[in-house]
């Protein structure tokens, strides 16, 4: 058995689990956070990815003991109370999905990928970058559209703050 | 996943102590030991994980000498502006590895000591003529990479990083596997002061391997158009579902072609 403290989703967390508990396994099981999702568990199809942190990994690739100590966010910890995350808001109002199924980690995917774009994103870019993310419904259209969107509005907040912090 | 013992180790003098317990295997990022330890192709007893160790961490640059941390992680090496001044081959590589994911937790110490013979580092480094650093000793790329998922390394020793001197001109290209994203053929080529050295991956039946013939011709005229004409034999090569031997002889030019362009760009 392990000891894990982890914070997540601004909260501190402290279990004993297996040692071969699954990150994923842990955020689902041992925190009821079940948005996060397991596909196809075989590191593949991304519908399991979370920030740990700041950087987007497969939870279903990592050990929750190899997490301990880190500071992780899940779908669940993106929203700012009742106010969609703009990557959030951006797939809904382009449609960015069908079932849901792989939404979690495409917007968790999208959210790591716009913060180390910060000079923007063009279509080609978010295509290469979604390549750990797969959707079999919408054939990735309007969840291109949707990251580019987010994308344009991060940037137009973030100079927005930059103004008013000047 | 059979059950298992995960240990952090503090130091590589630590790992190395600790992987002395039952049958033990050396964790990196994982991107390959904890899928195959999920499917129960692996079963070690105990994990130590080399990861939190800072010593095996970053990349320095000093003129034309590189040296990389064995628990530097792909997204590191894709991203470092120092590396991409002296040898951007080698960040063009670490960019296309998996997928962005996958990137954030690979390491190359974990990459090149699994040597998976559709892994991208093993051309790199094989081309680049690398040396190979572990926890008591140096090896020469010629030496290290010897078969399928084999190597020079001994029980218990740890990869500590690699080191190479950054050449005048090179290139990577692969082809990869529409569905993984391995390589069915990378071709990486590295022209230097020992002269042109050409590395192979994802095509040989013994993992990676220097092309002879492409070596030659390049040697004569550093130019894609030096390639026009020229064949490898398929001997040696791999035949699966995803392509022929044959198939793959074709791919080694193609690839080494695009490898030399993007080196002269």
């Amino acid at each position: 058995m392990s000891d894990v403290s982890l914070t997540v989703n601004g909260r501190k967390v402290s279990a004993s689990v297996e040692d071969r508990t699954l990150l994923v396994h842990f955020l689902r099981e041992n925190l009821g956070l079940t948005g996060t999702h397991v596909g196809c568990d075989t590191s593949q199809c991304g519908a399991c990815v979370v920030h740990v942190d700041g950087k987007a990994v497969k939870s279903c690739t990592m050990l929750a003991a190899q997490a301990s100590g880190s500071t992780v966010v899940t779908i669940e910890g993106l929203a700012d109370g009742a106010d969609l995350h703009p990557v959030q808001a951006a797939f809904k109002e382009n449609h960015g999905l069908q079932c849901g199924f792989c939404t979690p980690g495409m917007i968790m995917s999208a959210t790591d990928m716009i913060n180390r774009h910060p000079q923007g994103l063009d279509e080609a870019t978010v295509r290469a970058e979604l390549e750990g993310n797969i959707c079999r419904c919408t054939g990735y259209h309007n969840i291109v559209k949707a990251i580019l969107a987010a994308s344009e509005e991060m940037s137009k907040a973030g100079k927005g703050k930059a103004k008013k912090a000047a | 996943m059979y059950s298992v013992n995960y240990h952090r180790a503090s130091s590589v003098a630590d790992a190395a102590k600790l992987s002395k317990k039952g049958d033990a295997k050396f964790l990196s990022g994982g991107m390959t030991l904890i899928p195959a330890m999920k499917t129960r192709l692996a079963a070690p007893s105990d994990l130590v994980d080399l990861t939190y160790i800072a010593e095996l961490k970053g990349i320095t640059v000093s003129g034309k000498t590189v040296t990389i941390g064995g628990a530097t992680t792909h997204a590191e090496v894709a991203a470092n502006a120092k590396l991409k001044s002296v040898c951007p081959a080698i960040c063009h590589l670490a960019a296309h590895i998996g997928d962005p994911h996958v990137r954030h937790r690979g390491t190359i110490g974990g990459s090149i000591a699994n040597n998976d013979p559709a892994a991208d580092y093993p051309a790199a480094l094989l081309a680049l003529s690398a040396t190979i650093v572990t926890n008591k000793r140096e090896i020469s790329a010629d030496k290290y990479f010897t078969g399928l998922f084999e190597t020079a390394l001994k029980e218990g020793e740890i990869v500590t990083g690699v080191t190479f001197t950054a050449p005048a001109k090179a290139g990577y290209s692969k082809f990869p596997n529409p569905a993984s994203r391995y390589a069915m053929t990378g071709v990486f080529v590295a022209k230097g002061k020992d002269g042109v050295r050409v590395a192979v991956t994802g095509a040989g039946e013994d993992g990676v391997f220097r092309s002879k013939p492409i070596e030659a011709a390049l040697a004569k005229k550093f130019d894609a158009a030096a390639l026009e004409g020229v064949s490898v034999p398929s001997a040696g090569l791999m035949s699966d579902l995803h392509a022929s031997a044959e198939y793959r002889a074709n791919l080694v030019v193609v690839m080494a072609k695009r490898a030399v362009a993007a080196a002269n760009a």
